[in-house]
């Protein structure tokens, strides 16, 4: 045990004094969860807007403030023809206009549809999706404030978002990057921690002693086990504070779950260690021969049901898919253990393979 | 019982291309400060790797204490302290955390093995706090010795321990490994510098995966009872030539910068002189010298080609 000790005091003084790595897995998370949050993201947010409103009384004006109020559209001008809006989107001010129609009071019970909403089409993924915005907004506006008058008897359809009503990218970002950086950090760092003594001649020495290959093993995990758990936090802390998507589920059994697809990963990277000669192997193989997959087939960026048989047979080896599955199931749908037991038994079975392979690779001797 | 005792090893590596030992004989004893000297590419490393279990050998066998170095793979890990020719610590531990991390992989105590190292260890106890990637080449090697030795090994392995270390911090491991032979410790370490080799109670000269001699070194140099002269003149070049064709001389070769001629008979220097002479040198500077281990070490290597 005191050994063990020895070892892992050891292991955590490399990896604090290697203040470049450090860096990468503390610094890695935080530009991600940015990156994703706040540069990359599907939502269209502050689009600038013209209004041309006719009618011009109360109920029209409320109209315009509760627009304006909304995350996705800032008034930025009030004109008063249908030129104006021509001209504000020829210099690329807005994009998209509103016209409330005279008899906007009066006339909704007659007929809803005399609001006209004009979008610049030149993006049209953009146009399409404000205007689906707008849309919503309206019918929310109409639905409350004229809900007491008779309609005419109509079909109407009404789709509803499960789980991510708004349809926020961070419900899936957020999964995505704790799938990848427990990943890209678990596997490559340990990989190249155990190479490293190996290419150091370290491990010439630490061979003719008489420790057991296991303590190594365990020992050079626990560090990387330790900071890949404080990424995590980071992650859930960054995505509940500045994203604000709070974890619908069982916060133990997330972290849980997390804890168990971190051993995976390391001990992916441990078996990826016994396997080549150099640290340069060991982060190409970590790197193109593992994240590659491991991005495609998680289900994060391209829907795993889309591809061909053989693929989703093939996805069904790669532990990211799960993990990814059991974070969307505790963080969105927020339901319990009882409907992620099947990947967890996967993700056990993987590890306990991944480690039986590590050891029986360990070398007891330099060839 | 021998403390070291290898029996025709044999080493090959790339599936049999490069033979690294060509069927090894060594018998030492306990207590003794025995020398591997060769030149680069003798087959120094793999043997000392072989004996530390690092590799298996090809065939033959070897034993250390008594314990099989393929069978009794823990064993032997327990009371040999090895030392590899490339410094192996942790560069970025200080010295106090090397050394107290290999005291607790054999689970001991710098405190229990003090005595063992103090005479090294207070060299560079002064710098106890610094990284070890930090340390001079001399310091390297006094740490990682301190570490090889803080389990009180019963065989110590130094391989080159001495290469790329200042002629001061030479003299003082010599000195050190001089003391460890004293307080019982087998030690089996390798050079390629010859003048080492006096350091050693005995020592094995290879080359080219054989050993070519074992003895001590007043034995080795008595046995091999040389004739030799040392000769300058104005042109070096060629004076080797014609040293060489000199019908009387065994063999002639550049040393520093003076010729080492080896003659059957004192009485052939005076033809030699005569000789070089007739031959047109200039200045011809010729006297008698006792041989040294290089001497030695290239005559059995020309013997051993021819």
């Amino acid at each position: 045990m005191k050994i063990f000790l020895a070892f892992i005091r050891k292991e955590f003084r490399h990896v604090w004094r290697d203040r470049r790595s450090l860096s990468i897995l503390l610094g890695l998370p935080i530009i991600m969860m940015l990156l994703f949050g706040f540069a990359i993201s599907n939502e269209v947010k502050d689009s600038n807007i013209a209004v041309l409103d006719h009618s011009n009384d109360l109920m029209s004006r409320q109209l315009v403030d509760q627009i304006g109020q909304s995350n996705y559209f800032t008034v930025f001008e009030m004109v008063d023809k249908e030129a104006a809006i021509e001209s504000a989107f020829r210099k690329g001010n807005i994009r998209l206009a509103v016209i409330i129609p005279p008899d906007f009071a009066s006339g909704m019970s007659k007929d809803g549809s005399s609001i006209r909403i004009i979008a610049d089409a030149s993006d049209p993924n953009t146009a399409n999706i404000v205007t689906n915005y707008m849309n919503a907004i309206l019918a929310d506006f109409l639905k409350s404030n004229f809900s007491l008058m008779q309609e005419p008897l109509s079909i109407k359809i009404e789709s509803r978002m499960l789980y991510n009503p708004q349809l926020k990218s961070s419900y899936n970002f957020v999964p995505g990057v704790m799938t990848l950086i427990m990943m890209l950090l678990g596997t490559m760092m340990t990989a190249v921690s155990i190479v490293k003594e190996k290419e150091m001649g370290t491990m010439e020495v630490l061979l003719v002693s008489p420790m057991k290959p296991i303590l190594v093993i365990i020992s050079k995990a626990i560090p990387y086990l330790v900071l890949c758990f404080i990424d995590v936090l980071l992650i859930l802390l960054m995505s509940y504070t500045l994203l604000e998507m709070p974890v619908r589920g069982n916060i133990p059994l997330l972290l849980g779950e997390s804890l168990l697809f971190i051993l995976t990963t390391l001990s992916f990277g441990l078996l990826i260690s016994t396997l080549v000669a150099s640290q340069q192997m060991a982060m190409f193989i970590s790197l193109v021969g593992f994240l590659m997959p491991a991005l495609v087939f998680s289900g994060f960026m391209f829907p795993i049901e889309n591809m061909p048989l053989p693929l989703q047979i093939i996805s069904n080896v790669v532990p990211t898919k799960w993990y990814f599955y059991i974070l969307k199931t505790i963080m969105i749908k927020g339901l319990g253990f009882e409907y992620i037991i099947a990947p967890t038994i996967i993700l056990c079975s993987m590890t306990t393979v991944f480690i039986l392979l590590t050891l029986r690779n360990f070398k007891v001797r330099l060839m | 019982m021998s403390a070291i005792s290898v029996k025709n090893i044999e080493k090959s590596y790339d599936k049999g291309a490069v033979k690294a030992l060509k069927g090894i004989n060594l018998e030492i004893e306990e207590g003794e400060l025995f020398g591997l000297i060769g030149p680069d590419g003798a087959g120094k490393t793999s043997l000392f790797r072989i004996l530390s279990t690092l590799i298996l050998p090809d065939s033959g066998s070897a034993t250390m204490m008594g314990l099989d170095v393929v069978k009794d793979l823990w064993k032997i890990r327990k009371i040999v302290g090895y030392m590899p020719g490339r410094f192996s610590l942790y560069q970025d531990l200080s010295i106090e955390e090397n050394l107290n991390f290999f005291a607790t992989v054999f689970n001991t105590t710098v405190k229990k093995n003090y005595h063992l190292i103090e005479d090294i260890y207070v060299q560079i106890e002064p710098f106890k706090k610094r990284r070890a990637g930090k340390l001079s080449g001399g310091m390297k090697q006094k740490l990682a010795l301190c570490c090889a030795l803080i389990h009180e090994p019963k065989i110590l392995l130094l391989d080159e321990p001495t290469t790329g270390v200042d002629p001061v911090s030479r003299k003082e491991f010599w000195d050190m490994l001089g003391r460890l032979k004293a307080k019982g410790i087998t030690v089996l370490v390798s050079t390629p510098y010859m003048d080492e080799a006096s350091r050693c109670s005995r020592i094995a000269l290879m080359q080219g995966g054989n050993v070519m001699e074992v003895e001590s070194l007043s034995n080795i140099i008595g046995k091999n009872n040389m004739i030799l002269y040392a000769l300058r003149s104005k042109e070096m070049h060629r004076l080797l030539k014609d040293l060489r064709e000199f019908s009387g001389s065994l063999s002639a070769f550049a040393f520093g910068d003076e010729h080492h001629v080896r003659l059957s008979r004192d009485e052939e220097a005076e033809e030699l002189y005569a000789f070089l002479l007739h031959r047109a040198h200039e200045m011809v500077n010729i006297r008698k010298i006792n041989p040294e281990i290089e001497d030695v070490f290239i005559q059995l290597m020309q013997e051993q080609h021819s």
